[in-house]
């Protein structure tokens, strides 16, 4: 009881951040650059007036995007010789360097490596915080650009759209969320890492850093690499409830006003309300599912609630929140370990990650990502009152429906063919930990985390191998850019459509009906074609752990 | 042979692969069907187990494609016969070419060696040729091979009813016509193109949709063909066989199979209401429409005014003021004169008196009788007046000028000197039109009544009738104007019209509906033509657009929900050898050797039970948006996710206790 009073209050705090961030987010969307921001457009020598087209969008956000993968890619593989390197870190494998730029630049965040023994203080600042930035920044432009194609403006600039991003969202948040973390006693020093003599007497170095500052924008831009390897599960990375609570918030907090900004830029709140209700309504049964199961706990341990992998210090509720929230949003990051919850939650879990991570997904890109389905839902159900189907009265023709095709191809095709592939080859095989319906679990997992740019996984499951670290690579690549590019194109297309009249004959996107078609949708598009394959790795899982047998 | 008969004979002859070509999911059935029926084969050769099963669901396979292929083939029957008949007024016959219009020799030459722009002429009796415009004659055509109508209408040069449709007959008199057809592009050659199906263009939505079910079959190929190495993994081999009959359950057949079932059906019920599209794209567009222009004569109004009401003068009995009336229309044969005397018939019983008729005539603009006591008349206000040499009195002045305010027509009634009344004569607005605007409204569809009317009489017409707006003293550029003006604030607007000036906005509307009695111009510039020329029946063409989007709607809608139970059906087989726990997801309680055969039958089946769906079009009331969409997705969503669970188990029952697994 005391948990749901917990989730609920947790809902309506966010609820109502979220409305008032996508209020302040309209307007520095909507309005024209201040003077200091010219100056940057100018020493960057770009071109930040133009009306750029879907075309010219996706041509900037290819090109920022290969320049900070070829930068990233440097910085790793040079960090031994560069400074900033007290604690004398060497340089990064190619494979895996390769991996983590990507993974880095896609907003996936995907760690191959750990943080504290594999990367130097200068990688962590300038080159994964930056990432973490622009990526997040980078998704935010294209979700904004998308909305204005939907409602028929314009698609606008990137090199704007994605300047103001850092500057007024996600900068002046990162100070205030870094600044709680601090008071929480999250490290933030240069110092290297701290040598100290425990009781016993042994000799314990203990990892420190800038660690803070990249928490809190790894969180709001849900990027999800932690600054240690495990992640936020680490006490130095989310000491207290407070810091937990803190960063879950921040993991939602852009996603949700997304929603919302929606509404506002479209200029019909309701439709923005119609979007948020399904995707709170698809994150509360997640929520729901992962909460019950994990209350349950293990029934060949005995009664009580699963703590295998948890933190004690948040135990079972606070770790299905984050569970939830973190697959949801494309965040990542993790308080517990995914590996070790219950087979009915890493099925939510990864149900929410291969959706395409719509359920408010990342920044930006968690409502893009649900504009597909829209477009889908749009289609369909809207020929069902007789009309040629039409979305916010621009009509949903031919190529708005391929592109939707081939956007939403991408997903099982990278998850289903790379998974399986993996399943198969065997150097690739040896990835895997456990045996059973839960090693197929950690490669569906796994799969679904690249391509659907979460970045999370089953710990125990090897990552680092040089099949894993270039498969992933591409299909991180493949998940994020078969949607932004298609996406883009169907905005273009919509912005320049004759807007039609609503009338009582025109189809209704809002509104209870279209929100449960939206999810209906969801479900059957996005689950369904990964139904087959959640049968034979957490549904038999679940079933075989029912019948005694566990792996 | 029959109509069924004849429909499955084409559907096997359909099995062509490039017949097979335009269905691409009908396509993919046919090929795993093929590969199916090696692979059983080869089992029943080297004695397998489960050969019997297997070369069931091979030929489960073929059946599903066959009743896809008798669907269409059903749909294309509907109109063959239509096309037959019409194929016979097309009989080759020589015609009389005339190098100028007076040309004293014409040269005999075959009617279907016939240009666009030469002369022809045609006498009572003569098949007029191909499409043509009168230059010269009147002549009475009988055009009931292309309208079924058998009255004969007239077909004069110049002015709107100069146009003659080929495969019509000259019933009298003689006409020169200046062809305005190629040859074999003539409005009869569309006609039998269009009942035949044969030329079938994918309109746009139907191209949409099938871009979804491509995209739907190539994520379905993705899951079924990695499903075997994941099954390898857990330790499981699946059979080919299996995995094909999982593939072709999961991608949409159901609609595949209708879809142009579906798209020939409706384009047949706009030819049965007798309408004729020059594309599928204006039967969509028909479905889009947010605006109306409806005509206000024959469609909102009867052509004519009738009699609606008696106004005595001062000192006069209403009763003599009727039976005058009476017997001064009696022998008036117009509309108006017909009214007059059914209302006053209404109005008491008349003893009819022997008398001599007077026409009306343009001097006097009088018609009456000439009784042996009396000389009763009737005619418009200045006429009477001046025929009697009275002015009405007050009263009755008052009344003629409510009359007239409110846009009706009043005619006067004398008895030689003395003014007896006046009758009222009004537009009548046909029954039943208010309730059908009122319909159109809740569909979000705005109507606007076209007038020549003044704007009073105009707005007191348009308040009886209970249009959404008025466009009075309309001229064709008003028309145009009105159209552009709708357009450019995102209506979607649909007209008719039959005059050569209506020609630029029937080309500038979205939807344009020429009657078939109008000029070339008019037919030309319009995408749709109505055979009857009856305005009314723009709605109904909106209807059918309407419904066919429906139709295609929930349609896929049902195929699509349909693939849940068809995993609840098939996965517990597939995976409970090596999952005992799996058999949880075995709802249905389905036998493991039959489920899957059951399903592949039920795929199969379903396509046929739903032909008679497809080939009438999904039930349609006029509704709004939000009442459809709750309904369609009620029925055929809802309807959808559970009908196969139902149907896939009584299938079951009946393959076990046939013993066919």
């Amino acid at each position: 009881m005391t948990d749901l009073l917990g989730f609920a209050l947790f809902a309506a705090a966010l609820t109502a951040a979220a409305w008032a961030l996508a209020a302040h987010m309209t307007r520095i969307y909507e309005n024209a650059p201040a003077r200091a921001e010219r100056g940057l457009y100018r020493l960057a020598g770009v071109r930040a007036d133009v009306m750029q087209d879907g075309r010219s969008y996706a041509l900037a956000v290819l090109a920022f995007n290969a320049a900070g993968f070829v930068l990233l890619y440097a910085i790793l593989r040079a960090q031994a010789v560069l400074p900033l390197n007290p604690d004398g870190v060497g340089a990064m494998a190619p494979h895996l360097a390769f991996n983590t730029a990507i993974s880095f630049v896609t907003n996936t965040n995907w760690q191959a490596y750990s943080g504290e023994v594999q990367l130097s203080y200068l990688s962590q600042m300038a080159g994964l915080t930056v990432q973490n930035f622009v990526s997040a920044a980078t998704g935010m432009a294209v979700g904004v650009a998308v909305i204005r194609g939907f409602a028929g403006r314009p698609l606008g600039n990137f090199w704007t759209d994605m300047t103001r991003s850092v500057l007024y969202v996600l900068i002046p948040l990162s100070v205030v969320l870094g600044v709680v973390l601090i008071l929480q006693g999250v490290p933030q020093t240069l110092l290297g890492a701290a040598h100290v003599t425990t009781l016993e007497g042994a000799d314990q170095t203990i990892a420190r850093g800038p660690a803070a500052a990249q928490i809190a924008i790894k969180q709001l831009g849900t990027n999800g690499g932690g600054f240690f390897g495990v992640n936020s599960a680490h006490p130095l990375e989310n000491p207290t409830v407070l810091s937990n609570m803190a960063q879950v918030f921040a993991i939602l907090l852009i996603p949700v006003a997304f929603c919302f900004l929606f509404g506002r830029m479209v200029r019909d709140t309701r439709q923005g309300w119609a979007i948020f209700a399904a995707m709170g309504v698809l994150f509360a049964l997640g929520l729901a599912v992962i909460h019950l199961s994990e209350l349950a706990g293990n029934p060949l341990l005995g009664a009580g609630p699963n703590l295998e992998g948890k933190e004690m210090r948040f135990g079972a509720a606070l770790s299905s929140l984050w569970a939830e929230a973190t697959t949801a949003a494309s965040n990542g990051s993790v308080n517990a370990m995914h590996d070790s919850f219950m087979p009915l939650s890493g099925l939510v879990m990864t149900v929410n990650i291969a959706l395409g991570e719509v359920i408010f997904g990342g920044v930006g890109a968690g409502l893009y990502g649900m504009l597909l389905y829209v477009v889908l839902a749009v289609f369909l159900a809207g020929l069902m009152v007789g009309r040629t189907p039409e979305y916010l009265g621009r009509k949903i023709e031919a190529r708005e429906v391929t592109l939707a095709v081939l956007a939403f191809l991408s997903i099982p095709l990278g998850i289903l063919v790379g998974a399986a592939l993996s399943a198969t080859v065997p150097q690739a095989a040896a990835s895997v930990q456990d045996a059973g319906p839960h090693g197929l679990g950690e490669i569906l997992y796994a799969y679904a985390s690249a391509v659907g740019n979460n970045g999370s996984a089953f710990a125990g499951w090897g990552a680092a191998t040089q099949w894993q670290t270039t498969a992933l690579g591409l299909l991180m690549l493949l998940g994020r850019y078969a949607v932004i590019v298609p996406m883009l194109a169907i905005a273009g297309s919509l912005s320049v459509k004759r807007q039609g009249v609503s009338t009582s004959g025109t189809f209704p996107t809002h509104g209870p009906l279209f929100v449960v078609l939206l999810i209906v949708t969801v479900v059957i598009f996005g689950a369904l074609t990964f139904f087959p394959v959640l049968a034979l790795g957490p549904v038999a899982e679940f079933t075989a752990l029912r019948a005694g047998q566990s792996f | 042979m029959s109509n069924l008969q004849m429909a499955a004979k084409a559907a096997v002859l359909k099995l062509h692969p490039r017949a097979l070509k335009a269905n691409p999911v009908i396509f993919v059935t046919a090929v795993v069907a093929a590969m199916t029926t090696v692979l059983a084969l080869r089992d029943l050769l080297t004695g397998a187990t489960g050969a019997g099963v297997n070369l069931q669901i091979a030929l489960w396979l073929w059946i599903c494609v066959l009743f896809a292929n008798l669907a269409e083939a059903l749909a294309e029957g509907r109109g063959k016969a239509r096309a037959d008949s019409l194929r016979a007024t097309k009989a080759e016959t020589t015609v009389r070419l005339l190098a100028t219009m007076d040309d004293p020799a014409p040269r005999e030459v075959p009617s279907s060696a016939l240009k666009a722009g030469q002369l022809v002429r045609v006498d009572a009796g003569d098949l007029i040729p191909t499409d043509a415009e009168v230059v010269r004659g009147v002549a009475s055509v009988d055009e009931s091979a292309i309208t079924g109508e058998s009255a004969p209408v007239i077909r004069e040069s110049g002015g709107d009813r100069s146009s003659v449709t080929g495969g019509t007959r000259v019933v009298s008199d003689h006409l020169i016509l200046r062809v305005v057809a190629e040859p074999g592009k003539s409005f009869l050659d569309r006609m039998i193109a269009m009942v035949e199906g044969a030329e079938r263009q994918k309109t746009p939505n139907e191209i949409a949709l099938n871009i979804l079910l491509a995209g739907l079959t190539l994520i379905f190929l993705i899951v079924v063909v990695t499903l075997e190495p994941f099954a390898r993994f857990s330790g499981l081999v699946l059979p080919v066989i299996t995995l094909s009959a999982l593939f072709v359950t999961l991608i949409p057949t159901t609609i595949g199979g209708l879809l142009s079932a579906i798209g020939i059906a409706g384009m047949d019920r706009l030819v049965r209401a007798n309408v004729i599209a020059k594309s599928g794209r204006a039967v969509e567009a028909a479905g889009d429409v947010d605006t109306l222009l409806l005509d206000k004569t024959g469609t909102i109004t009867f052509g004519n005014r009738m009699a609606d009401a008696f106004v005595a003068a001062q000192g006069v009995a209403e009763a003599d003021l009727v039976h005058a009336a009476w017997l001064a229309s009696l022998a008036d044969d117009t509309p108006e004169g017909k009214s007059i005397v059914a209302l006053a018939a209404r109005m008491g019983t008349h003893v009819p008196e022997e008398g001599e008729p007077v026409a009306f005539s343009a001097q006097t603009r009088l018609s009456g009788v000439d009784l042996p006591d009396r000389t009763l008349r009737k005619g418009a206000v200045d006429a009477v007046e001046r025929f009697t040499g009275q002015v009405a009195d007050a009263g009755l002045r008052n009344a003629i000028d409510g009359i007239a305010r409110s846009g009706g027509t009043p005619l006067l009634v004398a008895d030689g000197a003395r003014i007896l009344g006046a009758i009222h004569l009004k537009d009548v607005i046909k029954p039943g039109v208010r309730e059908r605007f009122a319909e159109l409204r809740a569909m979000g569809i705005r109507t606007v009544m076209i007038t020549g009317d003044n704007p009073v009489t105009a707005a007191s017409i348009a308040a009886e009738a209970g249009v959404d707006d008025v466009l009075a003293e309309a001229t064709p550029e008003m028309k145009l104007d009105y159209i552009r003006r709708e357009q450019a604030g995102g209506r979607l607007v649909a007209m008719c019209g039959d005059g050569s000036n209506d020609a630029p906005a029937l080309a500038q509307a979205d939807v344009g509906v020429a009657m078939n009695s109008g000029t070339p111009a008019a037919k030309e510039a319009a995408n749709l033509i109505d055979l009857d020329s009856d305005p009314t029946k723009l709605i109904e063409i909106v209807m059918v657009g309407k419904q066919l989007l429906i139709s295609r709607g929930a349609l896929t809608t049902f195929s699509i929900a349909n693939d849940v139970a068809k995993y609840f059906a098939i996965l517990p087989a597939l995976f409970v050898g090596a999952f005992p726990g799996l058999q949880a997801l075995n709802v249905m309680r389905l036998n493991p050797e039959s489920a899957i055969l059951s399903a592949v039958i039920f795929n199969a089946l379903v396509i046929v039970a739903l032909i008679p769906l497809a080939l009438r079009g999904v039930r349609y009331r006029p509704s709004s948006a939000a009442a459809l969409l709750r309904r369609n997705l009620t029925l055929y969503g809802l309807g959808g996710l559970i009908a196969p669970f139902l149907g896939i188990k009584a299938i079951d029952l009946c393959v076990t206790a046939l013993g066919l697994a």
